[in-house]
């Protein structure tokens, strides 16, 4: 069994799945129930300052968005930050803490944006014994509405203005969660390394509605009448997260800058792309909610047995490795050539990439007596939408043509060499290759 | 207290009313909601899909199906209806096993279809439970049709042509409507009444009489159809049944499988209706099956079913043949009866065993085997009977060219009666409907 042991930051936790800031650890009688399960760190629910709690609402905090079977794929809520007392919560901290030494315990913080009460909340953390904080600067329902979260996330300057805050009134890690609620990840993510964060954290969850009540005309969740919008997370969210992580990893500027990955994780198969494209370990939530705590088994046991087939000792051994191949659509190699192919002993004869193709792709599928469906290669783009709707697994496939045959499409021959847009004669600013 | 399996004889109560209840209950009973949405959620929503083309009504399943998955179960029984008026009995009867199941891309794919029977059930019932229906009539055309017989062809029929603003007036035969509905499915196939509900459902269309108790050749002529009627449709079914052709079918004990359906269902009380300790079928269709598993379900011993050809040739689907196994039928393949023992009544059954050539012609092997039977129900076909004169006959029923057209003019005909067509339900139902649409043009000179 692979060692799953992750140093992130110099915090050192038995695995890289931590749960991450949300209701699942609100409280020490979870959080200490998550560590006896396994989670290899906590984000600690965020703290507010010191004074009277939030208040949450007394109705329904979280929609969702199912798949078949009432499978869930996305939760909004519209919870705000810890509603209990900020010396509660410091006290359970310090006691889990020393409990579970191996175990991560970092601290979400959301408080004002001014100076003092930064300066006020850090030392009271630092007390409790913890790996380091989190910045909520992605918060995006309710806190944003009173300058916090995901109104400072989406400044730029205010992000780098905290983050320097915080490192000259905290000497542990700092993390800065960013919001997906902004045009380009890269800005805060560039604001957050200029103010010396030691890793940022993403993504935070997507304002949403879920759905709308067809009776009452209210956004759900409902409260008498009444939606807000909330933060999206779940399954539905990972392709969102996992670009966002990539674009950071892959930015000259941010390259390097540690993230931990958040939006979606559910399974070992999740964690490991979030890892590939630069994250050093996950942070989990909806999955959490959804399964309970145990669901972390299967991420760890998923984990290692991968690694173990790859020959992996280490999460160090493969953290990024996929972040060469996160490149701009201009320089993808146009000359690469493929068809899709239908293995008629597999296909079940349902149409469907006839439909897709016929109706809204190239008309590249024909449709012959019996049920047969063909690739009409003068007419296939290699779109691959056939492969996406087909419901049989590797029935439809892309082959690339061999170099030196010809595309029927284009009557040209298939070349060998790469080359792409920017060499391209269609592209006025193509440079010429001589 | 229940007489027993053991009870010699013909005999009834064998098991108590409870034991009964319980096997008699729906065979396959109905989906709950959430159910309903897993199941549907399976569809693939094929293009052209293959299931539509081997449903004998067209009902466009992959729609039916996506509007369930989209919550609105009830406008998935409209575009049930819409083909199939009778589609909450399709859904319980129909051999979806070899026909709209049998094609779905999930039993190629896994063997495993997309259970559109029962999905249709849920719609069909959904909407028939809130006791509304779903059609409005056209404004009144004064033409007025003559249906006989209020099986599926007949109610189909004219339930599209008062639909279309016609009149209707159907005639039937028994003192109750329904046809095979009513008196020749297995009762675990359609229990709580269903089937007379259903008539009254349809029948809340408007514009439709029920005549009961008149039969065609006792008081009412054709010839006097054809006068009162701008159109007549002839759905009177197979009322005649094939002979056995076997020494001693005289005896006590020996009956028509049809009519111990038909018993069956209208009996108040199961507990009341004798059945033999050893029951022999000869047959091998859904009548055999259907009088062999509820002589089963009744308390029977041993229930034989003797079909004279291999099992590949049997008329009941493998899932009804694999249904009888599982109730303790034995299935008896390449053996036709030669004489039924008994003194007076039947004891006995002796059957000799047949080999099969190329042309599907039998030869008798010469070994032969005598099995225990005070009841032997033939089940070997059913014909036409009573026809009225100057009709054209094909193959022993009413010959029909498309839409159902007779060789008289202005008489149509549809069901188990006309020619082609597979003696199903919901072939009774697509032909009854296609009639009326032929009739329709005809009518308003549109055709």
């Amino acid at each position: 069994m692979a060692d799953l042991r992750t140093d992130f930051l110099g915090i050192s936790s038995p695995n890289p799945f931590w749960l991450a800031s949300a209701p699942p650890t609100d409280k020490e009688y979870n959080v200490r129930r998550a560590f006896e399960a396994g989670w290899g760190g906590v984000v600690w629910k965020t703290l507010g300052a010191e004074g009277p709690p939030v208040v949450n609402v007394n109705g329904p905090r979280y929609g969702v968005i199912y798949g078949a079977d009432r499978r869930v794929l996305g939760i909004n809520n519209i919870e705000l930050i810890t509603d209990r007392p900020l010396e509660t919560n410091l006290e359970e901290m310090a006691r889990v803490k020393a409990d579970y030494p191996d175990r991560a315990l970092i601290a979400s913080i959301m408080v004002p944006c001014d100076e003092a009460s930064w300066k006020a909340i850090l030392p009271r953390v630092a007390e409790t014994g913890c790996d380091g904080i989190e910045l909520n600067f992605g918060c995006p329902h309710g806190m944003s509405e009173r300058g916090m979260g995901a109104a400072v996330g989406q400044v730029p300057e205010y992000i780098e203005m905290v983050t320097r805050w915080c490192k000259q009134y905290y000497d542990r890690p700092v993390i800065v969660k960013l919001t997906p609620n902004i045009t380009d990840i890269r800005h805060p993510a560039r604001a957050a390394r200029n103010g010396g964060a030691d890793a940022v954290s993403l993504i935070n969850t997507v304002s949403s509605i879920t759905s709308v009540n067809l009776d009452d005309f209210s956004p759900e969740p409902s409260i008498d009448g009444k939606g807000s919008h909330g933060g999206y997370c779940g399954p539905a969210v990972k392709p969102i997260a996992l670009n966002m992580v990539a674009e950071i990893a892959r930015d000259p500027e941010t390259h390097g800058l540690p993230i931990s990955g958040i939006g979606g994780v559910t399974t070992w198969r999740d964690a490991a792309e979030f890892m590939v494209l630069g994250a050093g370990n996950v942070q989990v939530c909806t999955a959490a909610m959804t399964y309970g705590f145990r669901v972390v088994e299967e991420m760890k046991r998923g984990l290692s047995q991968w690694m173990d087939e790859k020959g992996y000792t280490a999460t160090s051994d493969f953290i990024g490795k996929a972040v060469p191949n996160v490149t701009d659509w201009q320089y993808l190699n146009l000359n690469f050539v493929a068809k899709a192919r239908i293995d008629q002993d597999s296909c079940i004869k349902c149409g469907r990439c006839y439909a897709a193709c016929e109706d809204t792709s190239h008309q590249a599928i024909w449709m012959h007596e019996d049920r047969v469906f063909e690739v009409n290669d003068a007419e296939c783009v290699a779109c691959n939408l056939c492969v996406d709707v087909c419901p049989v697994e590797n029935c439809i496939t892309m082959e690339r043509l061999a170099p030196g045959t010809v595309d029927a499409r284009t009557g040209k021959v298939v070349v060998e060499e790469y080359g792409n847009w920017t060499q391209h004669p269609n592209n006025p600013s193509a440079q010429a290759a001589e | 207290m229940s007489q027993g399996s053991m009870a010699p004889g013909i005999a009834a109560g064998r098991l108590d009313s409870a034991t009964l209840a319980e096997n008699f209950q729906d065979l396959h009973p109905p989906y709950a909601p959430h159910e309903a949405a897993v199941a549907a959620d399976r569809c693939y929503f094929c293009y052209d899909a293959p299931c539509v083309t081997a449903c004998p009504t067209d009902i466009d399943i992959p729609l039916f199906i996506r509007q369930i998955s989209t919550g609105q179960p009830e406008a998935a029984a409209q575009t049930i209806f819409e083909q199939n008026i009778l589609g909450g009995m399709c859904a319980r009867v129909c051999p979806t096993e070899t026909l709209c199941e049998e094609a779905c891309v999930r039993e190629a794919a896994e063997g495993k279809p997309v259970e559109i029977g029962r999905l249709q059930r849920f719609a069909t019932d959904t909407l028939m439970a809130r006791d509304v229906h779903p059609f409005t009539r056209a404004a009144p055309t004064r033409k007025r049709v003559a249906v006989v017989g209020a099986g599926p062809a007949g109610l189909a029929c004219a339930h599209r042509l008062a639909m279309l603003g016609h009149d209707v007036v159907i005639h039937e035969g028994r003192d109750k409507a329904g046809g095979l509905n009513e008196f020749g499915i297995a009762a675990y196939k359609s229990t709580n009444n269903f089937a007379a509900s259903e008539v009254d459902w349809l029948m809340q269309i408007g514009g439709i009489t029920m005549k009961t108790g008149v039969r065609l050749g006792d008081g009412l002529a054709l010839a006097s159809l054809q006068q009162e009627f701008d159109a007549v449709f002839l759905s009177v079914g197979l009322a005649g049944v094939n002979a056995l052709r076997a020494d001693g079918d005289d005896k006590d004990g020996v009956g028509d499988a049809v009519d111990f359906i038909a018993d069956l269902r209208q009996a108040d009380d199961l507990t009341t209706l004798p059945v033999g300790r050893d029951v022999v079928v000869i047959g091998g269709g859904m009548t055999a099956i259907d009088a062999a598993v509820q002589s089963r379900l009744l308390g029977a011993e041993n229930v034989t079913v003797a079909y004279r050809r291999s099992r590949a040739r049997m008329g009941a689907s493998r899932f009804e043949q694999d249904l009888a196994a599982s109730k303790g039928v034995k299935l008896m393949f390449n053996v036709q009866p030669v004489a039924v023992h008994g003194n007076g009544a039947a004891r006995e059954v002796e059957l000799a065993y047949t080999v099969e050539d190329g042309d599907g012609a039998l030869t008798p092997t010469g070994e032969t085997v005598r099995i225990k039977a005070d009841q032997v129900w033939r089940a070997i076909g059913q014909t036409l009977q009573g026809s009225p004169d100057g009709l054209d006959i094909d193959g022993g029923k009413i010959a029909v060219s498309e839409a159902g057209r007779t060789s008289l003019h202005g008489v149509w005909a549809g069901g188990d009666c006309a020619s082609g067509g597979d003696d199903l339900t919901v072939t009774a139902v697509a032909e009854g409907r296609d009639a009326a649409m032929d009739i329709h043009a005809r009518l308003t000179n549109t055709g």
